[in-house]
């Protein structure tokens, strides 16, 4: 449950998620590889019990609100998900005959089980939504005339980018990628040729070639037109496909579909070369030859664009240059008073996480918006800090530093995966690689709290800090405080924390956070108790915590 | 005493000696010191100073006595040799140690109680044969071990946490080495690393006995209001005289002294000692003006800290015993025990 707080989705982003924590994961900094944060998401999730008993329900009585959700996908379901136990009246407007939106048709169900997005999507659709598939909205004007008191769009970027080269329009044979692997999706392609080219190297792309492994292919080659550096896929989805012998090529510009006599046998690419600046920028590059690769099928993955040939422009919505609707980010309301956007449909491509935020900060905007209030007037974060002490040594939280090396997935082996589409590669962290990766964890959220005025100055602390990140020394401006630290102090980015003048000398106490493990000695080691680890809450306000602040209960605020 | 041990990481960006070890290297068990106890800083003090100077652990050997100050050795380069002997005789081990491999660097960890009252018969006698070694007195005015009573360095008039103040004379051990002729003489505090390092490595160095008395707070008996060995006592009347920078061996004097302030000293090992006159009217060669300026301080409530007496030409215990450059743990031992026909002819010469 606590899992699914800010994540509505544990066990679908506990698989496919593009992890922008990982790279935030301060484990990162101590030595080489992240927490495996994501795939211990999936871990919470796949070895829970029955928690239906546990989960949010509607209210018998309706609050006499009608919200309408347009599109089935991660955005439109997390605005069900926090306003349908609010008494909302709420109706998704589907266009295909499932649910799930982009997370069912194109992901591969080899990475994401069609059973887990049918229960994470069941919970929240058992909240007394009304969802009506097979049902496109094909003009928004007309939705807007019924009476909905608010509108959501969470209809996604359901148009890949195409490629006008010559050759494009003279064969069946040339797919695009999203919408091809929806059609797989759905069974309506099952096989593909024996040589395959995949055109781009994003994540869709990645996805595209191992199934079309799946789908009878030989020989997979993904063309990138630039170095490996500027790949915009996920290192771990490169990995992945690369481990079921696809091959990546280089620096191949794709100049036209070669046909003979009607039939696709090859593509013809340009040769490039690329000056890499200091910076790391890459110019234009220079064609340095040519070079035809023999292939059955191509499937171009290079993008994905908003389309929204079904909002009338005349309705109060405006749109930018790139023909998409300019949104506020913050309440996710468009020009139009009542009409929200969120997910990919807001801001363009992004991800799944995102789209569920976006969602939580719909679902607040619709309600108070539903309620008369102002939108922009919404509920701050809040922060919660408490102690974490037990006894002399011990902590409610694992202080220890464990050295563990970051857990490798354990996938099917590479003949058996291949037996049907959908055998999931993944097998997920056994309990012992789960215990392990855990303890891998820095405990970012436990603060070192020092008050100053307790401080005898025995240097105690900083003997016993395995990183040397406390420092007693006269103050000065930070720049010049971080030449005078126990250790080198260069991250930047991360400022400083220096306390008041301490009572006997008026030094002061200087903490550098950056490589901080949270192994609780400083505060073990501290005569005073000048130390102690107190465990941070992030107060995340959600819907149900502006209705609870309207009724003058205690807001609940959910910890992430 | 904390559970879990120092964790086995450390920042990318430590400094590496001339063996490529890092500090970390040299560090031994976790303490089961109390928590805040000023033995750990000297502690932290003497692993940097034996990193600085780039000692191999192997070539360093630790000795103590029985005191909570005697436990400290446990704590720093645990690949070196060590050698915990019986209350108070940590001097005779030492000498023992010493004779029979002049190459080590010894340094013996030692308390007020150790030294300056069961061991203080051996502690005169290491110095008046001014054995090579480093001596360190972790002085904090009680035995911490046996809950708290006054030691003999308690001064007179320092409140103990419950009963009576002290009245007897407490022996002070700077004034005692420099009556005895110690040729390296220090105080510090546990409490200011940056003057106590580099004094450590002076002594680690120096040829001859060098003691450094370091007042080291017994933070749960000896850290109240009326005592004189606190932290707060100690920082309020804590007076640098003399500070110095040690400069290795080959290696130039790079810091700017502002003139008549520095004085360079050549040390035998080659290494240079560079004295920072805070006071300029002290003179550290001189054993009578140095008994008499400690004395007035000492008066005055003041203590006083830095080095304090420093003699490089006397000959320590080998020299004055006219040994051989060889360690004896390395003459052969059909030298070091030529057999009893030799034994016989030798007791001849005295029948």
């Amino acid at each position: 449950m606590e899992n699914r707080k800010s994540n509505v989705f544990p066990g679908i982003l506990g698989r496919v998620c593009d992890r922008p924590c990982e790279p935030a994961c301060r484990r990162g900094r101590v030595e080489d590889k992240p927490v495996a944060i994501c795939r211990l998401k999936r871990v919470a999730a796949d070895h829970r019990d029955d928690i239906t008993a546990r989960l949010p329900k509607a209210p018998k009585k309706s609050n006499g609100k009608k919200v309408a959700l347009i599109g089935a996908g991660c955005a439109s379901l997390t605005v069900a998900n926090d306003l349908a136990p609010l008494g909302y009246e709420v109706t998704i407007f589907e266009a295909l005959k499932t649910t799930g939106g982009l997370m069912r048709t194109n992901i591969p169900q080899f990475r994401l089980p069609p059973k887990v997005l049918d229960e994470e999507i069941g919970y929240i659709l058992d909240m007394n939504v009304d969802l009506k598939l097979n049902h496109p909205i094909a003009s928004l004007k007309d939705l807007l005339e019924e009476n909905y008191d608010a509108v959501f769009v969470g209809t996604g970027a359901p148009r890949g980018k195409n490629l006008e080269i010559p050759g494009r329009y003279d064969s069946d044979r040339i797919h695009i990628g999203i919408d091809w692997l929806e059609s797989v999706a759905f069974e309506h392609i099952k096989k593909i040729g024996k040589q395959v080219l995949i055109i781009g190297v994003g994540n869709t792309a990645m996805d595209c070639c191992r199934t079309s492994l799946r789908l009878g292919a030989d020989s997979v080659k993904v063309m990138a037109r630039k170095p490996r550096e500027f790949f915009k896929a996920s290192a771990w989805e490169l990995e992945d496909a690369e481990e079921e012998n696809v091959e990546i090529l280089v620096n191949h510009s794709p100049k036209e579909f070669v046909i003979e006599k009607g039939k696709l046998v090859g593509m013809k690419f340009e040769l490039m070369e690329y000056k890499i600046d200091a910076n790391g920028g890459i110019d234009r590059g220079t064609v340095t030859g040519e070079k035809i690769i023999p292939c059955d099928d191509v499937v171009l993955a290079i993008g994905q664009d908003n389309a929204f040939p079904w909002v009338e422009r005349d309705i109060g919505i405006e749109f930018d240059k790139w023909d998409c609707p300019v949104v506020d980010e913050k309440t996710m309301m468009c020009g139009r008073e009542g009409v929200f956007f969120g997910g990919d449909a807001a801001f363009g491509p992004k991800n799944i996480i995102w789209a569920v935020e976006h969602g939580h900060q719909a679902a607040i905007s619709i309600h108070r918006y539903c309620q008369g209030e102002s939108i922009e007037d919404r509920l701050p974060y809040g922060l919660n800090l408490a102690s974490q002490k037990m006894g002399m040594h011990e902590w409610s939280f694992s202080n220890n530093y464990d050295g563990a090396t970051r857990r490798l997935m354990p996938h099917v082996d590479l003949k058996e995966r291949f037996k049907k589409i959908n055998i999931e590669v993944e097998l997920g962290f056994t309990a012992e690689q789960a215990v392990q990766e855990v303890e891998r964890c820095l405990n970012c959220d436990i603060q070192t709290v020092f008050k100053a005025d307790l401080c005898i100055e025995c240097d105690a602390c900083i003997d016993i800090c395995p990183v040397n990140c406390l420092t007693i020394t006269k103050n000065g401006e930070e720049d010049e405080l971080r030449t005078r630290l126990s250790a080198p102090a260069e991250n930047h980015d991360q400022a400083l924390y220096v306390s008041d003048g301490l009572p006997h000398t008026g030094r002061v106490m200087v903490k550098d956070e950056d490589l901080c493990v949270h192994c609780s000695l400083c505060a073990e080691r501290c005569p005073t108790g000048a130390w102690d680890m107190q465990k941070s809450t992030i107060l995340v306000p959600y819907a149900k915590d502006e209705l609870a602040d309207k009724q003058s209960l205690p807001a609940t605020g959910s910890g992430v | 005493m904390t559970y879990i041990a120092k964790p086995k990481i450390s920042h990318p960006g430590m400094p590496k000696n001339k063996l490529g070890l890092t500090s970390r290297d040299y560090e031994g068990a976790v303490s089961t010191l109390c928590a805040g106890c000023g033995h750990d800083s000297v502690t932290a003090a003497i692993i940097q100073a034996v990193f600085e100077l780039g000692i191999e652990p192997h070539m360093l050997a630790k000795m103590s006595g029985i005191g909570c100050s005697s436990k400290t050795p446990a704590y720093f380069v645990s690949q070196s040799h060590g050698f915990n002997s019986v209350h108070g005789r940590m001097p005779s081990v030492t000498t023992g140690a010493n004779a029979a491999n002049r190459d080590l660097v010894y340094i013996g960890v030692s308390g007020d109680g150790d030294s300056l009252s069961i061991g203080v018969g051996q502690f005169v006698h290491a110095i008046r044969r001014n054995l090579n070694m480093c001596y360190v007195i972790e002085n904090n005015g009680v035995y911490g071990l046996t809950k708290g009573q006054f030691s003999a360095s308690a001064d007179i008039g320092s409140k103990p946490k419950k009963g009576e103040a002290n009245n007897q004379e407490p022996i002070d051990a700077v004034s005692t080495a420099l009556s005895l002729g110690a040729t390296y003489i220090a105080r510090s505090f546990s409490g200011d690393k940056e003057q106590l390092v580099p004094l450590l490595k002076g002594a680690l160095m120096h040829r001859g006995f060098a003691l450094v008395d370091i007042v080291s707070p017994c933070v749960t008996f000896n850290d109240h209001e009326g005592s004189t060995k606190s932290y707060a006592h100690t920082r309020q009347f804590y007076h640098h005289v003399i500070d110095i920078d040690y400069i290795p061996p080959a290696e130039e004097i790079k810091a700017a002294y502002a003139e008549g302030e520095a004085m360079p000293i050549q040390m035998h090992d080659g290494s240079t000692i560079v004295l920072r006159k805070v006071d300029r009217d002290y003179d550290l060669t001189s054993r009578a003006s140095a008994f008499k300026y400690l004395r007035e301080r000492f008066n005055a409530g003041e203590i006083t800290t830095g080095l304090l007496y420093l003699d490089e030409s006397r000959a320590e215990m080998h020299e004055l015993m006219g040994n051989i450059d060889t360690p004896l743990s390395r003459v052969p031992y059909e030298r070091l025990n030529p057999g009893s026909a030799e034994l016989k002819k030798l007791q001849g010469r005295y029948r």
